[in-house]
């Protein structure tokens, strides 16, 4: 706590009242006042959030800006908040990316605007609360409400099928985190009555219980990730979901589940990590391969790019079950630079689809021609999604493969290969709709972006380009936190 | 020989309730149609009264009155003061859609207030016969107030298979009875705990009594197997009656497993405990299966209702207090939610137009934005999705159960839970995502406009402050064993 002031509460609770502030501005007689209203709230919830960073000290690995009060005792349960280098900047991210949804559906968004961006808001806040939690009810509830306003985005404001979509979202995601429920329930049983997840830390847990809590854990946020076998919502959910939805689908909602296995599954179940890492590392590179190849025959841009999400995500996976420094680090970096990259990949194609109302790769063709200054924006994000060396995207990767190599050397081989398949998707879908002749007459009447979205897609080119070239920033605050993991990891609770 | 009278203390609120009643039926006989609200009024201010007395006699002690038939605990004052609060809520939400359908009756204020009373005194019932009037009582006025609508095909349908069944279901009940006290001589409840416990009488009478019990016990709960007459009579009564028979009936039946089987037969655990996991695990699949299927949305609550009798039950397996007061936390937010979807289905039907299907919430969110939210406030609920009350309902639940050393039945729950999802969420969908089919206004009271928001309100609030509930039935359990 800086100067016993509850900082985080501030961070988690600010959007979500603003948020109800601009339900309340009601319909959409109101609509310019709650756009104005969510903007200047999440820009105000990102300035709040920096004190995090700032006031920061990278030098030990306990939980900082700690707060503790009880919240109800018939269970133990606290609202006990903390971050540490794994969740700091993981939350810097979320507020992050607010302001650049709200402002990505000022215009689309025309019906139900005081819903839309109170959703939004609302959700930026509950995902703060969900990576700050230390205590496993508290988490819990932040975990599943999130479910809530996304499966409304999704809903309502989502594209032909979103009514599939959505419940195929929410069904999936909650049966994992039911199981991930009763494991908590046992842990609590466990540990003599204790939600606090630092307690679980410590507790000796017999390899078959390690195993089936794995198991719980592991479908709640593969679910999330997700993995493969089990990503088969992702696509639809993007596909169906507003361009402000699948922005924060892939920058944040993906991330909760990589947060999970670093915050829950190593340091709670390690033996059980360490049991079945091989078959995590074998789930991770499917990931990264087949899906990698599943992206290439896609035609729609949003699928693809939803595919792409998949395989980028098998990196994080891959780097978390090395048990290396480099491989956990590199993760992390990924899990923070496909954030930036994924939600301008998402916007990109936003801002084609808000013109043309088509996301298919053959309606395009020839955009450079009328839209260069798009082109060269695209041009930026599709190369770090290919990972090139220079923008983010090469630096987590790169450093996940350095893990891997001192595991083994298959799996660095064949975790590299995204560096081929990742670039043929992207670059060829960005050939064929960028570059050749103008395709249509529609094609012909595209007007190059906006000062709107070329101020949001010029703060995220900045910020892909200085974590590509400068990661420190990020390495740092994290480094000391992921020793300690690592260490927590080493060690045998039998 | 010296005649004594009983202390009549404890009954003060059972023997104010049976004056009024009788007041109250004789009050609606002078004032006639044309006044009927004077019995509308009477009836609250017997409940408000009834509130009154139990809140002004409220202790943690056990008292014990007429031979020790009778017992007045923390338990039964906490549940009474829960039942009055239902009732009451019952019939404000209940008073326009009641009126507009022609069935605003004395027989109407008079048979539910009768039904209240059987459920006061089966929540005090400390000797089988007091639990058996309680609950014939109940059932009875409940059985007419289905049939209350008798111009009504559905209804006397309804009520014919309700009566028949729930007959069955009563002499079940006598007849386990009868083999308790064949077996240990008593029907003193704890009386029969004690022989139990001494180990009087022969085992094998007293497990098939039990078995009986059981049985009896789940069809009044509507548990699956004997949960049949469920859907019909949710579907067949009046919305107004299927909102009160689907509320405060399952705070007495709460009470009811407690007197009955655990303070009665908690020695036989053993026994009983392998029979309610079979009825716990058959009504969450059952309820939450066959619910998907359903296209009317009384019927599909029907279900509902039998999948979170099985959550209820979950409580009781572990057998201790914690399970207990899990339950009771998990009966009273199941309540509090009843009383919020079927008073939304209330709000949804007009004069003429019952809104009976799942399709009649159609865009309810583009009619009205504050209804909308509310319902799905309950939805979220009764999914047992967080912050909602019904999360930290099934999360106590579940919590015992795992202390029973239950964690698959704790899986199997969660998983049932999430088949359970699927419907509610549906309901959410046709709120949300589809258009409406009607442009029509709803037009509400303004005493339900603000109970209802008061109700779905009290859903979240409690969800995040679950504390005071969880502690209330804490100690309701503690300070009655």
């Amino acid at each position: 706590m800086l100067f016993g002031f509850p900082l985080l509460s501030l961070i988690i609770w600010l959007p979500i009242l603003v948020g109800i502030t601009v339900l309340a501005t009601g319909n959409d007689r109101n609509a310019q006042l709650a756009r104005w209203i969510a903007l200047a709230g999440s820009i105000l919830g990102f300035l709040v959030a920096i004190p995090l960073y700032t006031g920061f000290d990278p030098a030990t690995s306990a939980m900082q800006f700690v707060e503790n009060r009880t919240w109800f005792e018939r269970f133990n349960v606290y609202y006990h908040i903390g971050v540490d280098g794994i969740s700091m900047p993981l939350i810097l991210l979320n507020c992050f990316t607010t302001p650049l949804v709200i402002m990505a559906g000022w215009q689309v968004i025309q019906e139900r605007v005081s819903q839309y961006m109170g959703a939004f808001l609302i959700m930026s806040g509950i995902v703060n609360g969900v990576f700050a939690s230390m205590d496993a009810v508290l988490f819990y509830v932040f975990w599943e409400a999130s479910l809530i306003p996304m499966f409304l985005i999704i809903g309502i404001w989502g594209g032909p099928n979103r009514v599939y979509a959505a419940i195929k979202f929410f069904l999936y995601t909650l049966l994992g985190s039911l199981l991930m429920l009763v494991a908590f329930i046992y842990l609590y049983q466990s540990s003599g009555g204790s939600f606090f997840i630092a307690d679980y830390h410590q507790l000796p847990i017999p390899l078959n219980a390690q195993i089936l809590i794995f198991i719980a854990f592991l479908l709640a946020f593969a679910v999330k990730v997700p993995m493969w076998p089990v990503h088969t919502w992702l696509p639809d959910a993007h596909v169906e979901a507003p361009t402000g939805g699948s922005v924060v689908l892939a920058a944040i909602m993906l991330k909760l589940g990589g947060y999970g296995f670093l915050r829950f599954s190593l340091p709670i179940v390690p033996d059980a990590s360490h049991y079945l890492a091989d078959m995590m590392i074998v789930l991770s590179l499917i990931a990264v391969v087949y899906i990698g190849l599943v992206a290439l025959m896609q035609t729609d841009m949003k699928k693809l790019i939803a595919y792409s999400s998949v395989a980028h995500m098998g990196f994080v996976t891959l780097g978390f079950f090395l048990f290396n420094a480099y491989g956990i680090e590199g993760a992390m970096v990924q899990m923070i630079s496909h954030g930036f990259i994924s939600g301008a990949m998402f916007l990109c194609v936003g801002v084609l689809y808000d013109r043309l109302h088509s996301r298919q790769i053959s309606d395009y063709g020839g955009v450079v021609n009328k839209m260069p200054a798009f082109a060269a924006f695209f041009m930026l994000f599709a190369m770090a999604n290919a990972g090139l060396p220079g923008t983010s995207g090469f630096v987590g990767e790169f450093m996940v493969i350095m893990g891997a190599v001192k595991v083994n050397f298959w799996y660095a081989f064949l975790a590299a290969t995204t560096l081929i398949f990742g670039a043929a998707y992207t670059l060829w879908m960005y050939k064929r709709v960028i570059f050749g002749a103008v395709a249509s007459p529609a094609v012909e009447r595209l007007q190059d972006i906006s000062r709107r979205e070329f101020v949001l897609l010029a703060i995220l080119a900045l910020a892909v380009i200085w974590l590509g070239v400068y990661p420190f920033p990020l390495t740092d605050v994290m480094h000391v936190t992921v020793d300690n993991l690592l260490e927590h990891v080493g060690n045998s609770k039998l | 020989m010296n005649f004594l009278p009983p202390d009549f203390t404890p009954a003060y609120s059972e023997i104010f309730m049976l004056i009024m009643v009788c007041v109250i039926m004789l009050a609606d006989l002078a004032a006639g149609e044309k006044r009927r609200y004077i019995t509308y009024i009477l009836t609250q201010a017997a409940l408000i009264g009834c509130g009154v007395l139990t809140f002004v006699s409220f202790s943690a002690e056990t008292t014990y009155t007429f031979s020790g038939m009778f017992v007045d605990d923390a338990m039964a004052d906490i549940l009474k003061i829960m039942v009055y609060g239902t009732v009451s809520a019952v019939l404000i939400y209940s008073y326009t859609y009641v009126s507009e359908r022609g069935i605003l009756t004395g027989e109407f204020f008079s048979l539910i207030l009768f039904a209240t009373l059987g459920m006061m005194v089966m929540i005090s019932a400390s000797h089988f016969l007091t639990l058996y009037i309680g609950l014939e009582l109940l059932s009875l006025s409940l059985y007419a107030l289905v049939a209350l609508r008798r111009d009504s095909f559905a209804a006397t349908e309804a009520a014919m298979k309700f009566f028949v069944l729930g007959a069955l279901a009563s002499g079940f009940l006598l007849y386990g009875m009868s083999m308790v006290y064949g077996a240990t001589g008593s029907l003193h409840i704890l009386n029969v705990s004690e022989a139990i416990q001494n180990g009087v009488g022969n085992h094998e009478v007293l497990v098939v009594g039990l078995v009986f019990i059981v049985a009896g016990i789940s069809f009044k709960l509507s548990a699956a197997p004997f949960h049949m007459w469920a859907p019909d009579v949710y579907e067949g009564a009046p919305t107004a009656i299927t909102l009160f028979i689907g509320s405060a009936p399952k705070l007495a039946a709460f009470a009811f497993v407690m007197r009955l089987l655990i303070e009665g037969m908690g020695e036989m655990v053993s026994d009983w405990q392998g029979m309610l996991v079979i009825l716990a695990v058959m009504s969450m699949a059952i309820g939450n299966i066959a619910a998907i299927a359903q296209t009317n949305i009384k019927r599909m609550l029907a279900y509902s209702t039998i999948s979170h009798m099985g959550f209820l039950i979950l409580g009781f397996i572990s057998a201790d207090w914690n399970g207990y007061s899990s339950s009771l936390f998990y009966v009273i937010t199941y309540v509090l939610m009843t009383l919020g979807t079927f008073a939304m289905i209330m709000i949804l039907s007009r004069n003429g137009f019952e809104a009976e299907n799942i399709s009649d919430f159609k865009g309810l969110s583009k009619r009205n934005a504050w209804y909308a939210l509310m319902t799905m406030l309950l939805m979220f609920s009764l999914a047992g999705i967080p912050p909602m009350v019904g999360f930290y309902a099934k999360l106590a639940v579940l919590q015992a159960v795992v202390n029973a050393g239950f964690v698959w039945l704790a899986v199997a729950a969660v998983i049932f839970s999430l088949i359970g999802a699927f419907y509610y969420l549906r309901i959410v969908k046709f709120m949300y995502f589809d258009a409406p089919e009607t442009e029509e206004p709803i037009a509400v009271k303004s005493d339900v406009k603000v109970l209802i928001s008061v109700n779905c309100l009290a859903v979240l609030i409690l969800g995040i402050f679950p504390q005071s509930l969880m502690g209330l039935s804490l100690y309701a359990i503690q300070n009655s064993m």
